[in-house]
């Protein structure tokens, strides 16, 4: 319910660079991909991205930190986080979706399950299998092997749920106000978060060195790198967020009560560490 | 045929309302283009979106008439089967991604917050970004009609692997551009909910909110679950272009019909996104026009949800002939046929609100009317879609497209036109000229059925979609349609004239420019100040 005292921003420069900054990234990624040059522009893009997001926080911050908000802005941008992570959640049950479809339905037909029969006849030797080591058509190599969940990606598992309970414990102390606890456990948050995508870079060489789990490897390889790929950038950005909410902790931002920039960060690495867990499950155990 | 404007009731001045205009604690906007640029005011961003749906349904208009004049009649004269269907392709793409889905967010922009007490968008500056994403994006999409190889020409629906395997170079850069309308509507969105559920002037309950807010909410729902899965099938299809994934592959393993499912995953709620605002302003207007209370106010917002919830389990109603097991079939030709269920409580309650009501044919209700009509036909022709077997004989047929052209363009369009008549005086401080608007409206009716009906029989007798040139028999049917799309399509620059004329004057409109219209938006002066209920108004229940 309204207040009378809503924080409407005066114009702002920061979206429309924004936006600008967007589409020379796009514009720059089509001509990288299509006519293999344009690197500079897609560099241009990121930076201008990152530039306008970081003048754009800043803004907000010292906003907030100036007292202009009251606990309407404060729903506000609850609101707004829990909806954006919930069109991420949306994001990658599109990946997870093919992915129970190709195993579910796909594959099976392929190899002449279902009453339709039709695409069975298209490779007759094809023997329906998963993980799929022999795609149906002979041209496209299969992955010679692919991993043990108990090994490599058992130990990210294992770190990314510690990390969740770390930037827990953070949390806490942070409602309390023990600040220098608050900082520790998330320094060991944001460690925790480079240690999986270090160890999810290995498995990456693994991947194309050893085990020929290529892009190229038919269905498997698609799958498994969209899946872990779009992970591993979520991964990424949210161990920059945490890195960000470090460097504000250190600095003395936040009070007691009133720090949702901290508890969004905390959203969006729950969220990143769930996805993480079904991929584990669906990816690699089953 | 035009009644004179009902009489108008004296100028309102709701001193809980209009709190201190434009003074408290803003700096002078900028001047000039920066102004536009830079604004985070809801009001301009709303003049934004809905000026640029307007420039884009008109260039969106401009392919479909091309499409229309090569199909005027027989044989191939006008225009190269390629260019015939990058038109194709792109007027699709550009009227429901640049033209009707921003009409919408437009109207949203302008009259969410006035319509709840609200003195803006919850997240003004997001609502900046997401206006200045779409001109970004559709320069971009319609730049690739110049690039080597033309542009989309695998229909608005680029199954792949046609968009994929055999698709001309510039696809990937339509789909980093629909990437950038996506991220813009999912941000929209995500606005509209948080305004909706933390804006409201105190007092106003979820279920006091008017059924155009109502639409929004679930529409914004749908948009922020199913644009995501939107940008997943893309960014498949970027994958299997540009790296040499398998997805819509099946000698890899993968399988085209897994890109149909995901494309309809997201496409049978999006078609729900294009109408379920406009059923909000067709309840607004209807009780308005009829000088009394929506009939049937609590069903309208449990019908609203119902078809939203339905709508994620009937996709693969468009993907009947592409070999489901038979128990698909029957589940998803039920559960299609489920939603009429819904629908019909909705057009029951707009029938049942004229019923002995005080009605007056002003431009805005002469639309809606025939909305609640033409919608009607579109709804009647989708339900016999929805039987599978029967549309084993329509699919892909000009059935298929009289049937949604019918809800989008006398439904979707219309119910916009509508709202345009309706909120102009708010707007712009005038009445638009009603002569104008009802010339407007009688040469739309007349065009849009002259197009889209003949396309039935055409369809039912076998003509396919998407093919620039066709057999004999259906020559009588095509000439019509041809006529009457060139026909609706200039007297759409009637709107463009009384929309200009209604800006720059006319007769004067007051805050409640409609005798019978009840809203909060009602209570604001018009034009409304460019800051409104900074001071939230006290909202006074009264009936639904």
């Amino acid at each position: 319910m309204s207040s009378g005292s809503y924080y409407v921003p005066a114009s702002s420069r920061w979206p429309v660079l924004g936006s600008v900054a967007l589409g020379a990234m796009m514009v720059g990624t089509g001509i990288k991909l299509v006519y293999d040059t344009g690197l500079p522009l897609v560099l241009i893009g990121v930076a201008g991205i990152l530039a306008v997001m970081g003048l754009w926080f800043r803004d907000v911050i010292s906003e907030s930190r100036g007292g202009l908000y009251d606990d309407q802005m404060d729903r506000s941008f609850r609101w707004g986080m829990g909806w954006f992570i919930f069109s991420e959640v949306m994001f990658f049950a599109a990946f997870f979706g093919a992915l129970f479809y190709v195993r579910m339905f796909a594959i099976p037909w392929l190899g002449g399950e279902g009453a339709k029969g039709v695409s069975a006849l298209l490779w007759p030797d094809f023997v329906a299998t998963w993980p799929l080591l022999n795609p149906p058509d002979s041209s496209i190599a299969g992955p010679e092997q692919v991993f043990s969940p108990w090994q490599l990606p058992l130990v990210n598992t294992l770190i990314l749920i510690t990390s969740s309970i770390t930037l827990t414990v953070a949390h806490e102390a942070l409602k309390v106000g023990d600040r220098k606890t608050c900082r520790n456990w998330l320094t060991g948050t944001v460690l925790l978060g480079c240690c999986f995508i270090m160890i999810q870079g290995v498995e990456y060489y693994e991947a194309y060195a050893h085990y020929g789990i290529t892009l190229e490897a038919g269905i498997f390889g698609a799958t498994f790198f969209i899946l872990t790929g779009f992970h591993g950038v979520h991964v990424i950005i949210g161990t920059l967020i945490l890195a960000a909410m470090l460097v504000r902790i250190i600095k003395g931002h936040f009070g007691d009560e009133n720090h949702f920039g901290f508890e969004a960060s905390c959203w969006y690495w729950h969220f990143v560490d769930v996805v993480w867990v079904g991929l584990f499950i669906f990816v690699y155990v089953l | 045929m035009a009644p004179k404007l009902p009489p108008q009731p004296p100028l309102q001045h709701n001193t809980t309302a209009v709190a201190d205009g434009q003074s408290h604690g803003h700096a002078a906007p900028p001047k000039g283009i920066l102004r536009w640029l830079l604004t985070t005011n809801h009001k301009e961003i709303g003049s934004l979106y809905l000026i640029f749906s307007l420039t884009m349904f008109f260039i969106g208009g401009i392919f479909a008439l091309v499409v229309r004049a090569e199909l005027f009649q027989p044989g191939l004269q006008l225009v190269e089967p390629e260019f015939f269907n990058q038109m194709t392709t792109m007027h699709g793409l550009i009227m429901v991604f640049a033209a009707v889905m921003p009409a919408f967010t437009g109207l949203a922009n302008w009259m969410i917050p006035l319509q709840i007490g609200a003195p803006d968008m919850a997240l003004p500056r997001l609502n900046n970004f997401s206006f200045w994403l779409l001109p970004v994006s559709f320069t971009l999409l319609l730049s690739t009609l110049l690039m080597p190889g033309g542009g989309p020409n695998f229909g608005w629906t680029f199954y792949a692997p046609l968009s994929t395997n055999f698709a001309p170079p510039s696809t990937t850069f339509f789909i980093l551009a629909l990437h950038i309308a996506g991220i813009s509507s999912i941000l929209g969105a995500i606005n509209i909910i948080a305004t909706i559920l933390n804006m409201r002037a105190p007092g106003m309950r979820l279920m006091d909110m008017p059924l155009f807010v109502w639409t929004w909410l679930i529409t914004a729902f749908l948009l922020i679950a199913v644009m995501p899965v939107l940008a997943g099938v893309i960014t498949m299809m970027l994958m299997d272009i540009n790296f040499g994934t398998s997805f819509f592959d099946a000698a890899g393993g993968g399988d085209p019909v897994l890109f149909q499912h995901l494309f309809w995953f997201f496409g049978h709620p999006e078609v729900y996104i294009m109408i379920l605002p406009a059923f909000g302003i067709v309840s607004a207007i209807i009780p308005t026009f009829a000088r009394k209370p929506l009939f049937g106010y609590a069903s309208m917002v449990y019908a609203t949800a119902a078809i939203a919830l339905l709508s994620f389990l009937v996709w693969a109603h468009h993907m009947f002939i592409v070999g489901l097991p038979l128990v698909a079939e029957l589940f998803f030709m039920y559960s299609t046929m489920l939603i009429a269920v819904p629908t019909g409580v909705k057009v029951f309650n707009w029938v049942t609100t004229l019923f002995r009501g005080s009605i007056s044919f002003e431009s805005p209700m002469l639309f809606a009317l025939a909305f609640v009509v033409l919608f009607t036909i579109g709804g009647f022709s989708g339900l016999m879609l929805a039987i599978a077997p029967a549309d084993f004989q329509y699919h892909d047929t000009y059935f298929v497209v009289a049937h949604f052209h019918y809800v989008l363009v006398p439904g979707a369009i219309f119910a916009i036109m509508a709202g345009v008549y309706y909120w102009l005086p708010k707007w712009t401080g005038h009445y638009p000229n009603e002569k104008l608007a009802q010339w407007h409206f009688w040469f739309s009716i007349i065009g849009v059925n002259l197009t889209f009906f003949p396309m039935h029989f055409a369809g039912l007798a076998g003509m396919p979609r998407r093919i620039p040139d066709y057999a004999l028999q259906f020559a009588d049917f095509n000439l019509l349609s041809s006529i009457g799309a060139f026909f609706f399509g200039a007297s759409q620059l009637l709107f463009v004239l009384g929309v200009i004329l209604c800006v720059r004057g006319g007769k004067k409109a007051p805050a409640k420019a409609w005798e019978g219209a009840e809203d909060l938006e009602w209570t604001v002066p018009s034009p409304a100040p460019l800051h409104t209920f900074e001071t939230p108004p006290v909202f006074h229940r009264t009936s639904h």
